[in-house]
């Protein structure tokens, strides 16, 4: 199995390389300059230019490219224009808010919709699937956003349980504090991602669960006399989590995402927000950063999902 | 010593499924017995019910779709009777059951050895390391060369004649009094469905246990049944030793299939070809003799309106009276229009 994961790793560099090439050129193919706005507007276009050819903006791309990469080794992602900051610090302080709030959103998704696909699979005809397929399809006719402005107002504005804005409460101090506040901050836009985004691993999951359930492997566990609770256990639930597995890493990337939406709607400040404000300020060096990082998660969510499809199914590991 | 004492006695078993609605028999009033140390052969076309006797027997329909009548007496007790957990009591100690398709009927994510062991979870008390003893015997047993290799491997790793040892080491790992087997070798290859073949012979030996044989294959009823029952339509039409069904067959439908049976000694090239299909569950006739139809030059006059089990000799039983004056277009002293 390392082997599998060792060759799935390695087939990451290039893919990396690729990566990092196009979002190099898509930014140098941009327009404008990063001097013009940023020093005195009547200052000499000679001395633009000087500036330029100091910071090496007329060396070749490929010239270009390698110093960018050389910075990038050394953890130097640029400046901010907006912000007047370094880049990595900028991020710093807003991933660890992003994957916080993504991670927790994955594992109640995880928590609701396991249990809903199983029982619908179960029961499939019956009342409960009905109701569970009725729910899951509403939650994926209704746009996300507008049940996070939705549920803002509800639970914000009107009924006032959750705070609606922000990351953590100013006043929070010690360490007991600090947590609790950050968890009460992300538990609305998780709770509203998790019961919204259900759809794909319930509808997965079901449709598995019925096939699984007439399988011939099963046929022969009932034969073996295996319980019926048993039969779901060892047999018809493991078996169906396969496309649930090889769907898990690709969820990630997908929330990653979709946390653009959440997190601008509860001014969130994490790394959606980041990218929302840098694109309406123009500030180049944030979104190259910022589409290179998203890019290496979404490989990393595929590496993941790989990985952990090689561990539940035999048949795709390599010996 | 064959002292006739029949541990299995089917009496009357009819199973119905739902369609649109509507409950029709797949199999209707089925009467067999099996015996210890015998192999009964059931024979018949595809869609005649005989893997729907198999699985009726071993209760595997879903209750919420079937309607079964009858009895089903196994060692004293009347299996269609029980519930579900009642019958997790017989499935795997002391019936087992080797399925038709090696390749989808072992759960591709378990180890061999973990799908066998499986079974004594349930119905023996050993230790785990005696369970691991006796999935290496089971394993030897059935003839596979490696065990110690194969009990670590996945199905996937395995060929079809590998994969459906595994499936016998798994029906009999309990020893049970009774084994059926729904056509163990259709989906391998003439030399490994001898071996198969052999395989349950030495096991039934040992274990003195009766065997469900279900084929559609005469060649491997000939080989290895004891007492051979003939399906047609959802009903036995004819049953007897297997002597009896090779040697003087009676009814017009066995005789027809040994007929489309190639054979060494047939100066004839072609083979015979049963007219018509088994009819399909809606359009089973309620009553007349169902393979009238594919036998039309026999006069209606022949058949019985409700055709019943004739004895024709101790032990061998045919279906309708059409039997009588029974003969192929072709021979001397045919009936034609």
């Amino acid at each position: 199995m390392w082997k599998t994961i060792l060759r799935r790793f390695l087939i990451m560099i290039p893919e990396v390389i690729i990566l990092s090439l196009l979002v190099f050129l898509l930014a140098k193919a941009m327009p404008g300059d990063p001097f013009t706005g940023s020093i005195n507007p009547k200052a000499d276009p000679q001395q633009i230019k000087h500036l330029m050819r100091m910071n090496g903006l007329y060396d070749p791309w490929y010239q270009q490219y390698w110093n960018w990469v050389v910075h990038l080794f050394h953890g130097n992602l640029g400046n901010s224009y907006q912000y007047q900051e370094p880049v990595t610090r900028l991020i710093e302080g807003r991933a660890g808010n992003t994957l916080w709030l993504a991670l927790f959103t994955m594992i109640l998704t995880y928590v609701f919709a396991l249990p809903m696909g199983v029982f619908a699979g179960r029961h499939e005809g019956k009342l409960p699937d009905t109701i569970i397929r009725v729910y899951t399809y509403v939650t994926y006719c209704i746009p996300f956003f507008v049940i996070l402005v939705i549920g803002i107002w509800i639970f914000g504005y009107v009924l006032g349980w959750f705070p609606t804005t922000g990351s953590i409460s100013s006043d929070a101090s010690g360490w007991l504090h600090t947590v609790g506040s950050r968890f009460y901050h992300i538990l609305l836009p998780g709770l509203l991602g998790a019961l919204f985004g259900t759809v794909n691993i319930v509808q997965y999951l079901r449709s598995e669960v019925i096939d699984a359930k007439h399988s011939d492997y099963v046929r022969t566990a009932r034969s073996k006399g295996v319980p019926n609770r048993d039969i779901y256990l060892h047999h018809i639930f493991r078996n169906s989590l396969l496309p649930i597995a090889a769907f898990a890493g690709y969820s990630i990337t997908g929330l990653l995402n979709g946390s653009i939406f959440t997190e601008t709607v509860f001014s969130y400040p994490g790394m959606g927000l980041l990218f929302v404000n840098s694109i309406s300020y123009r500030d180049y060096t944030v979104i190259t950063a910022l589409v290179l990082i998203y890019g290496i998660l979404n490989l990393l969510g595929t590496l993941l999902s790989d990985i952990i499809l090689s561990i539940v199914d035999p048949r795709i590991r390599i010996e | 010593m064959k002292t006739a004492s029949n541990f299995l006695d089917i009496k009357d078993v009819s199973t119905a499924f739902k369609i649109n609605g509507h409950y029709y028999d797949a199999i209707s009033h089925i009467n067999l017995q099996v015996q210890h140390d015998e192999i009964l052969a059931i024979v018949g076309e595809s869609g005649c019910g005989k893997s729907t006797l198999a699985t009726t027997i071993m209760g595997l329909h879903d209750p919420a779709e079937t309607k079964i009548s009858g009895s089903v007496d196994f060692e004293g007790t009347d299996l269609l009777g029980l519930d579900e957990d009642g019958y997790n009591q017989f499935r795997g100690a002391k019936i087992g059951m080797i399925f038709q398709d090696p390749l989808s009927a072992l759960n591709p994510l378990k180890r061999i050895e973990d799908q066998i062991s499986e079974v004594m979870d349930y119905h023996t008390s050993l230790s785990k390391t005696a369970k691991h003893d006796r999935v290496i015997e089971l394993l030897n047993q059935v003839g596979i060369v490696n065990p110690e290799r194969t009990a670590h491997q996945y199905p996937h790793e395995l060929s079809g004649g590998m994969r459906q040892r595994v499936i016998i080491a798994i029906a009999i790992a309990c020893k049970p009094d009774l084994i059926i087997a729904d056509e163990p070798t259709t989906a391998l290859d003439v030399t490994i469905q001898a071996q198969i073949l052999d395989v349950l012979r030495d096991i039934q030996r040992e274990n003195h246990a009766g065997i469900i044989l279900i084929t559609h294959d005469l060649g491997v009823v000939a080989e290895t049944a004891d007492r051979v029952a003939v399906m047609y339509a959802g009903q036995i039409v004819e049953q007897g030793t297997a002597e009896q069904i090779f040697n003087s067959p009676e009814h017009p439908y066995t005789r027809s299939l040994l007929r489309s049976m190639p054979q060494r000694d047939n100066e004839n090239d072609d083979l015979y070809v049963i007219q018509g299909n088994v009819p399909s569950l809606q359009k089973m006739p309620s009553k007349g003799d169902r393979f009238a139809p594919r036998i039309p030059w026999v006069p209606a006059s022949a058949h019985e309106e409700h055709p019943t089990m004739h004895e024709v000799a101790p032990g061998h039983e045919v279906r309708c009276t059409c039997y009588k004056d029974f003969t192929f277009p072709d021979e001397k002293g045919s009936v034609t229009e």
